[in-house]
């Protein structure tokens, strides 16, 4: 089975959720008209990125009735969404997350787990942390979300992978930084390589969509990519510039991939748990 | 290892873009700037020219009586160049009273009002050009508080704030800034001889390697002393930091409310934008 995954990069407004909407049904229209079978927005796609005070007033309830998430949820009848926006739960609690929407209906929403607080970010001083980290079912086989910090930790992408995800999805707002001789920054390579020893130590699909443009000093560097399980370059977009990056991956390839190389049926989970318990103390 | 070398094309695509980018997004297309003469605002003017094409960026000239020719000819050089607009503007007439309403007036303080009088001139003509300030500051100068505050230090957007003066020099080469501006000793032309060297007492060359150590680094300064640097020359560069931090802030709000600016009160520029 062939799937056509669109990787949709591009700036946003600070804090203005109907204007991000629109630009959010461009890009999925021209998806859909290209061929896409899934599009992917990057992390807080329907708000910009560095919201500090602006987090509770551009916040939205993933259902029906907010109309801004209910016109996503028809756009996802015919095309597949993975968008990103400021969850406020219940009790008035913010998250920064992604949903994915599917034939109308919410599959799953991920809640960031890793809030960077720290250089740069300041996440966690207004944003609540997501607790749990789960694979879910897709018309694609089971796929898993991530945003930006949470694959800064290996262990997520390591638990999507326990729980049967095949193709990992990735979403960031990744600031630009350290400038040196070479032609990427180093913010740019260390993702890239990142996303690359994914693909290729769990076999898995890796797509990855991270924004571009400016918001004050910061620069957003784009380079969307997608990875296949034997941790090759599917496709890249361009660095710095607006793009909607169509690639096509054959899911054929897993069969192909783990045939040769058993990574996944050889991993002993159970010496994991055990270890784990041992380091956590879980028994003392 | 200290390597303060730079990508100099990832450079301009990242400074070009954010001037574009942050002059649009908050309504405008055009920019102005003081054009010294020197390296740093002509790096912010060739990146200006780049981002938003030569007509809509506006040089301004800003001769004191006692400004060298020189350096009035080296930013003419430029503007032509670029194929930039331009504007000459003598603050003499309007210093000079207040230079000489005070008897006990020094050259710091006088080279302070010219420096507060062209940032005057350049935000009053931001009206009729209908552009903004560009900023010209770069980062060792911003880390060693050499500058004018609400002077030269006034703008509204500070492109090569994030390089050393030895990046810059980097930068202007590869885009286009005429060699012999880059090979003149950096000077605030605020009097006659005055280098920016001279009045530190130390070279951008030396200054530059600690900073990237001490602030890029974060190396603790009796690391930097085992890298080989005197230890009176750290205490003496630390302290310039520390003592004009006010510099690169804004001034601090008496907090007496639920919630003050600058404190739980935060919006990025760009707010909604």
């Amino acid at each position: 089975m062939k799937i056509k995954i669109a990787l949709a990069q591009f700036n946003t407004r600070l804090g203005d959720v109907k204007a991000n909407l629109e630009k959010h049904m461009e890009r999925i229209d021209a998806a859909r008209k290209q061929g896409a079978d899934l599009i992917i927005f990057p992390e807080l796609s329907l708000t910009g990125y560095a919201l500090q005070d602006l987090a509770v007033t551009s916040a939205l309830r993933p259902h029906q009735e907010d109309p801004v998430y209910n016109e996503l949820l028809h756009a996802s009848k015919d095309i597949d969404l993975m968008v990103g926006f400021v969850h406020e739960d219940r009790r008035h609690r913010f998250y920064i997350a992604s949903a994915y929407l599917s034939g109308g209906k919410t599959l799953h929403i991920h809640d960031k787990v890793y809030l960077p607080t720290y250089g740069m970010f300041d996440e966690s001083r207004f944003f609540a942390w997501g607790d749990s980290v789960k694979a879910f079912d897709t018309r694609f086989g089971r796929v898993g979300m991530l945003i930006c910090e949470d694959f800064w930790h290996a262990s997520l992408p390591y638990l999507l992978w326990l729980d049967g995800a095949d193709i990992l999805l990735f979403a960031s707002a990744s600031p630009g930084r350290g400038l040196h001789e070479s032609p990427r920054l180093s913010s740019s390579e260390w993702v890239e390589h990142t996303n690359r020893a994914y693909a290729g130590l769990f076999t898995v699909f890796v797509a990855h969509t991270n924004r571009v443009g400016y918001e004050d000093g910061l620069n957003f560097w784009g380079g969307s990519t997608i990875f296949d399980p034997d941790g090759n370059l599917v496709v890249r977009a361009p660095d710095f510039e607006t793009s909607l990056c169509i690639g096509e991956i054959d899911l054929n390839q897993l069969y192909r991939t783990r045939t040769r190389l058993p990574i996944l049926r050889d991993e002993r989970t159970t010496l994991v748990q055990n270890e784990l318990e041992r380091i956590l103390n879980i028994h003392d | 290892m200290i390597d303060l070398k730079i990508n100099t094309t990832l450079a301009e695509k990242i400074l070009t873009g954010f001037i574009k980018t942050e002059l649009n997004r908050v309504g405008f297309n055009k920019t102005l700037m003081g054009l010294s003469g020197g390296l740093d605002s002509a790096v912010s003017l060739y990146l200006s020219a780049k981002a938003l094409g030569p007509e809509n960026v506006l040089a301004v000239r800003m001769p004191y009586k006692t400004s060298p020719q020189e350096t009035l000819d080296d930013a003419q050089l430029m503007i032509d160049d670029l194929g930039v607009q331009s504007m000459t503007v003598e603050i003499t007439d309007m210093v000079d009273p207040l230079i000489h309403y005070y008897d006990d007036m020094d050259k710091r303080r006088a080279g302070n009002i010219m420096a507060r009088m062209r940032m005057i001139v350049l935000y009053d003509q931001s009206v009729p050009f209908n552009g903004l300030v560009m900023g010209t500051s770069n980062k060792s100068e911003m880390l060693l508080g050499y500058s004018t505050v609400f002077g030269d230090s006034a703008a509204a957007l500070q492109p090569i704030g994030d390089l050393y003066k030895t990046q810059v020099r980097q930068l202007a080469r590869a885009i286009g800034v005429p060699e012999k501006i880059i090979q003149k000793a950096p000077s605030a032309d605020l009097w006659a001889g005055q280098t920016d060297e001279g009045e530190l007492g130390f070279t951008y060359e030396a200054v530059d390697k600690l900073l990237y150590l001490l602030v890029d680094q974060r190396y603790p300064p009796e690391s930097c002393v085992e890298e080989g640097f005197d230890p009176d020359f750290i205490e003496k560069v630390m302290r310039r930091m520390r003592q004009n931090h006010f510099k690169r802030i804004m001034p601090p709000i008496a907090k007496l409310s639920q919630r003050t600016i600058g404190y739980d009160f935060l919006y990025l520029r760009d707010w909604g934008t």
